[in-house]
């Protein structure tokens, strides 16, 4: 908050870190940001979410979204995680299972907004995050701090991902937009649980997104990463390529000349 | 199949000895090489190993130059720089060397294999014999056999002059006490966020929440704050109505749906964090105990035998929640005495 | 004199070395080792690996020492690296960030003596499996096996009291876990673990005790046992393959001077010299993505270093519920379990040399190596210890397992502990039919030749196909090996039988019950000179004379086979 940039700007240097991380179809959602979803929703945009939700989730979610035996209530979840969910691409759900896959998103921007701004009529619940919410300009040595202490335990201490019980995992972070990861947070989709304001108030929040945003805008120092899987990566690699290497020159060695 | 030595023979054990082996036929006769042949590929071989031992020189003066060249700045790429083309100057610089090196042996040093005798590892009967004869020698003129007092009291003294140096190491800490058997938390205690210390109040705490929770004032701790930390992290976690299954003698220590329980792995001590809003299960990050957050925490899962200790908890007239009192056992890994109270 | 006042005029070389030898009287030294002779394949370069990664080590350790400061002070990091600014840390860590953010080539020297010690450990126990499968810790090395083994153990704690000093989250609950160990044996755990730590975990001592360790105990034992290594390899000379003119008394190979010393002594460089690029290009052990060392956090996916990996492994497959209490102590099995499996899993690789020495009663020395296949049980008995101990370091890494494969952490972890019964019996089978059948392979090829896949008429309208005989060296190399036979167990002087001899009658059966004879040349004569429809009862003939060769040789003796045809 020091630095008072403009939210492009932000956008610009967060583009920049994910080209250059190579995470292309991520990249493209982050610029994509939904420049109206702070903007009140119009009762036009509530109709048509409606009509979507009735074709595309109430088979589930129940009409009216009150919910069924086969998914929860959205009364009261708020906009933030119906477009969490949408926009990642989670829901529609494809199939059950232990958890709901990232697909290519099956709804275009202004469908998503829709859909937002319908199931947020349905309750209070947590609101869409402004631009400057979500801007990747807060304090990164917190957001450090505070991602190791609340984060990393699932998600690793670099955002690589990590195991959950019974076939659930916790997802990688690197590529993922600034507002699907505010969101989260948020609204503790699945078994992630709610990191509500009490908890990591809005400046926590800004402050993990940065130093996320920071460890996909700068590569490790070290030369190519081993997708941040930590010793275990190490150790393969070093069997396989390292050794496997010197092997091969031994082989190379012992061998007579013609 | 070894040919023996004049004075002993080995017992070869269970080995079957067949009549009639095929016969030795010697080293297989060496195969020439081109640059044995022709002096066209010797000189060709000669200029390749000279290349790389050049190549190698240039090599080490670019990891120079690199040195000199890609400095560290406080820009985070230009470590990057700096490790990766120092790293290749010398990388070019040593296999420069041990290629051609390698390279020279292989194609123009003689590739002829020869071969050598070689001896038993036993010493020759003379030098036993002699061998012998300078123990008993020795044994004779110091008596060590026959002076049965010297040779014992010998060795107990040998037994015991390493002991004081086990003593030594008695000051490297503090003999256990029941340190392990108490934490920070005391009644009225409050619980606080990690790491800033704000403390939590209950309305704070909403259904599916975890809070990573240290007691208030640990933060402002000194030199034994991570020792206190060690023992005291807490999992605060805010259930839905009627999905606790509390025993009787634990029916006061959640309030409201919020429960608090120790973090530290029962099994060898890593922090159980990973909490499961859907399925209510911990789980720790090091070696998978699993444990069930509304049945007391009891292991479901993985090495762990014992359950999470839990944290008894109520709130104060401001609302904060706080400790009823110190865990009512010792939490983490378990020791020898740690069910001695 | 007169012998210096010639040497003078011999050049640059023979003027230095006349310099030294009158000072010090190296030409006596260069008599006896100058011209050694070392046998050349490629797999006894891999303890050269090992020992070249370990002065790769000192090299760069030494750079370190440096700068590195083993102290857990806490202090406020105001270095480069962005994300850590203002962060409360030790000074450990913070000269650890300095040395990778502040020092030139600092970063590449930490990588490098990373990857070096990875390299190191995983190098020495490629070579102590080249050292089982061929039978070289037989008469006169079980001293060096054992020496050996001592290196890889200290290998291991080198690299586990290096992988702790940084005082990162990683390495801090790496350490957590020892605590968590140590606690856990029965009436000291406690003051060990206190007296470890100087007090509780994680106090302020522990960084700079594992220091003193790790650059003046672990490598000083190091250099010495190495030493011990190297000195009775020049007193045994190296072994070499089985193969034409190859034998116990004779050693065959290139002389030291000037083969060897160009090829070992480029080798160094090549070893150095990899190390270096994967240093260069590849990141290992990114310290400063953990944070300095807290209780609270933890990272998914942390594991240790792969060496340390099967120990991990061992305390993760432990199933639940193992503690006992009896009044007011704590039996903690599920710590006490996976270290005394450990332990036994060390005592018996440590043992080995001696528990087959006594199996097969066999005293004489043994230079020429084995073939893996014509030792089945022994190869058998290596490929199921290889097979248990990967399974405990797959076992480490359940986690990335389940999340990259995809599949339930749970059912992972469960198959795992079955694999780790069922694997090793599977790998012994497996391995051993696979060495019979070579062995019998080779047989046939020694007998009837190689098949060539001519196939040819014969006049009476029968096909069969052209088989070409082998040439001596190779018919020698196929057949020249000893086989054992089982004994049975013998009464002593006493007349008793002892159990000791019931083991080892058993043992012997275990061992050598199935196996193959060589072909002696008699039977290669035989099967050159008759007809093949003879060639069934000449091949059988021999191995019945001997009661105790159940298994015949060559099931299907080449009935269809007519090599000496074209004599």
């Amino acid at each position: 908050m020091k630095n008072r940039r403009s939210p492009l700007a932000a956008t610009a240097v967060i583009f920049m870190g994910l080209v250059l991380s190579g995470g292309t179809y991520a990249a493209a959602n982050a610029v994509v940001n939904h420049s109206n979803t702070s903007q009140a929703a119009t009762q036009s945009q509530i109709d048509e979410g409606k009509k979507l939700f009735l074709a595309n989730c109430a088979s589930c979610h129940g009409k009216d979204g009150v919910g069924t035996s086969a998914a929860p209530t959205l009364i009261g979840v708020g906009g933030a995680a119906a477009e969490f969910q949408v926009d990642s691409g989670r829901m529609p759900a494809q199939a059950s299972g232990p958890q709901m896959q990232v697909k290519p998103k099956q709804f275009t921007d202004e469908q998503v907004d829709a859909l937002v701004a319908y199931v947020a009529s349905l309750g209070t619940g947590p609101a869409v995050p402004t631009e400057e919410m979500i801007a990747a300009n807060g304090d990164a040595v917190r957001g450090g701090e505070l991602f190791r202490i609340n984060c990393a335990m699932c998600h690793n201490a670099v955002g690589a991902g990590g195991a959950l019980t019974e076939g659930k995992y916790a997802p990688v972070l690197s590529g993922v937009p600034n507002d699907h990861i505010y969101e989260a947070m948020l609204t503790g989709p699945q078994n992630m649980p709610v990191f509500n304001d009490q908890n990591l108030t809005p400046q926590d929040k800004k402050d993990i997104i940065t130093y996320l945003k920071y460890l996909e805008a700068n590569p490790s120092v070290g030369g190519y990463e081993l997708a941040g899987l930590g010793p275990v990566a190490e150790g393969l690699f070093l069997w396989i390529l390292g050794l496997g290497t010197i092997v091969a020159i031994t082989v190379w060695l012992g061998a007579k000349s013609n | 199949m070894s040919e023996k030595t004049k004075e002993h023979r080995y017992d070869s054990g269970l080995a079957v000895v067949q009549s009639g082996t095929v016969k030795d036929p010697g080293i297989e006769p060496h195969r020439v090489r081109m640059t044995d042949k022709s002096a066209k590929h010797e000189r060709n071989a000669s200029r390749q190993v000279a290349a790389m031992f050049i190549a190698s020189a240039l090599g080490s003066a670019f990891a120079i130059y690199a040195y000199f060249a890609f400095p560290i700045t406080t820009e985070l790429g230009s470590v990057r720089s700096n490790t990766f083309f120092l790293g290749l100057g010398i990388t070019l610089g040593l296999l420069g060397i041990g290629i051609g090196a390698v390279h020279w042996a292989k194609t123009l040093m003689p590739d002829a294999e020869v071969s050598e005798e070689r001896h038993q590892a036993r010493s020759s009967e003379e030098n036993r014999a002699r061998a012998i004869e300078i123990i008993k020698l020795a044994d004779q003129e110091s008596g060590f056999t026959r002076r049965k007092l010297i040779r014992r009291s010998l060795y107990g003294a040998l037994a015991m002059f390493p002991l004081p140096a086990i003593f030594f190491f008695g000051d490297m800490g503090p003999n256990p006490t029941d340190v392990l058997k108490h934490t920070m938390w005391r009644k009225g205690t409050r619980l606080a966020k990690d790491p800033y210390g704000t403390p939590i109040k209950a309305s704070d705490v909403t259904v599916g929440s975890v809070f990573h929770v240290i007691p208030e004032g640990l933060e402002k701790l000194g030199a034994d704050k991570l020792e206190e930390k060690a023992k005291a992290a807490v999992l605060l976690v805010r259930v839905a109505d009627g999905v606790l299954k509390e025993t009787p003698e634990r029916a006061g220590w959640s309030y409201d749906g919020i429960v608090a329980y120790s973090k530290i792995c029962t099994h060898v001590g890593c922090p159980v964090a990973l909490y499961e809003q859907q399925t209510h299960h911990l789980l720790c990050p090091c070696h998978q105990s699993t444990f069930d957050l509304t049945d007391g925490c009891k292991v479901i899962f993985g090495p762990a035998s014992r359950p999470l200790p839990q944290l008894p908890i109520t709130v104060d007239a401001e609302g904060y929640l706080v400790a009823q009192s110190d865990f009512n056992e010792p939490v983490g890994p378990s020791f020898w005495d740690r069910s001695n109270n | 004199m007169a012998k210096s006042t010639t040497a003078k005029k011999g050049g640059f070389l023979a003027e230095r070395a006349n310099f030294l030898d009158e000072r010090v009287g190296v030409a006596g030294i260069l008599k006896e080792f100058g011209r050694k002779i070392f046998p050349d394949h490629w797999s006894f370069m891999l303890g050269e690996v090992a020992m070249y990664s370990f002065v790769v080590l000192l090299i760069s350790g030494t750079f370190l020492t440096f700068f590195f400061q083993p102290s857990m002070t806490e202090v406020i990091y105001n270095g480069v690296y962005g994300p850590l600014k203002g962060a409360e840390m030790s000074i450990a860590y913070a000269s650890t960030l300095d040395i990778s953010f502040e020092v030139r080539g600092g970063l590449l020297m930490r990588q490098v003596h990373h990857w070096a010690a990875l390299l190191f450990v995983a190098s020495a126990g490629l070579h102590m499996l080249r050292v089982f499968f061929t039978g070289a810790f037989r008469k006169p090395r079980e001293i060096n096996w054992v020496v050996g083994f001592l290196l890889f153990v200290l290998g291991m704690a080198g690299g586990f009291t290096g992988y702790s000093l940084p005082d990162d989250l990683l390495s801090g609950n790496g350490l957590r876990i020892i605590d968590g160990m140590v606690k856990g044996v029965p009436v000291v755990g406690g003051y060990i673990s206190s007296l470890l730590f100087g007090g509780e975990f994680p106090g302020h001592a522990i960084v700079g005790r594992l220091y003193s360790l790790h650059i003046m105990i672990v490598p000083a034992l190091i250099i010495v046992m190495l030493a011990v290594h190297l000195f009775m390899v020049v007193i045994h000379k190296h072994t070499h393959y089985s193969g034409a003119g190859k034998k116990d008394t004779n050693v065959v190979g290139y002389p030291l001077m000037p083969v060897y010393v160009a090829k070992a002594g480029g080798f160094f460089f090549i070893v150095f010299g990899v190390i270096m690029l994967i240093a260069a290009t590849f990141t290992i052990n990114p310290v400063w993505n953990y944070g300095g060392y807290d209780p609270s956090p933890v990272s998914a996916g942390t594991q240790p270093d792969w060496y340390i990996g099967w120990l991990d492994g061992a305390l993760r497959l432990t199933p639940s519920h193992l503690e006992v209490v009896t009044g007011p102590y704590t039996w903690a099995w599920n710590i006490l379990l996976p270290i005394l499996i450990s332990l036994v899993f060390l005592g018996v690789v440590a043992a080995y040399p001696f528990i087959e020495k006594w199996i097969t009663g066999d005293d004489r020395e043994h230079h020429v190596l084995d073939r893996p296949r014509n030792a089945p049980v022994r190869t058998a008995v290596g490929a199921a210890g290889v097979t248990f101990y990967a399974v405990l370091w797959a076992g480490a890494s359940t986690d990335l397992i389940a999340t990259n494969l995809r599949l339930s952490l749970n059912q992972v972890l469960t198959a795992m502990q079955i694999l780790l019964i069922v694997g090793p019996i599977v790998a012994f089978w497996i391995t051993k039919r696979t060495a019979l059948s070579l062995q019998r392979k080779d047989r046939e090829i020694a007998l009837h030749g190689r098949e060539t896949g001519r196939i040819v008429r014969m006049p009476h309208g029968e096909y069969i196909e052209v088989h070409e005989p082998v040439d001596k060296y190779e018919l020698y190399k196929l057949t020249g090996y000893d086989s054992f036979a089982p004994t049975l167990a013998r009464p002593n002087e006493d007349g008793k039988i002892t159990v000791k001899a019931r083991m080892r009658a058993s043992l012997s059966k275990f061992y050598f019950q199935d196996r193959v004879l060589p072909a002696t040349a008699v039977e290669i004569a035989a099967a050159h000179d008759h007809g093949h429809d003879e060639e069934p009862k000449a091949i059988e003939a021999k191995p019945v004379r001997k009661p105790a060769a159940k298994k015949a040789p060559a099931k299907k003796p080449a009935a269809k086979k007519a090599a000496p045809k074209k004599k």
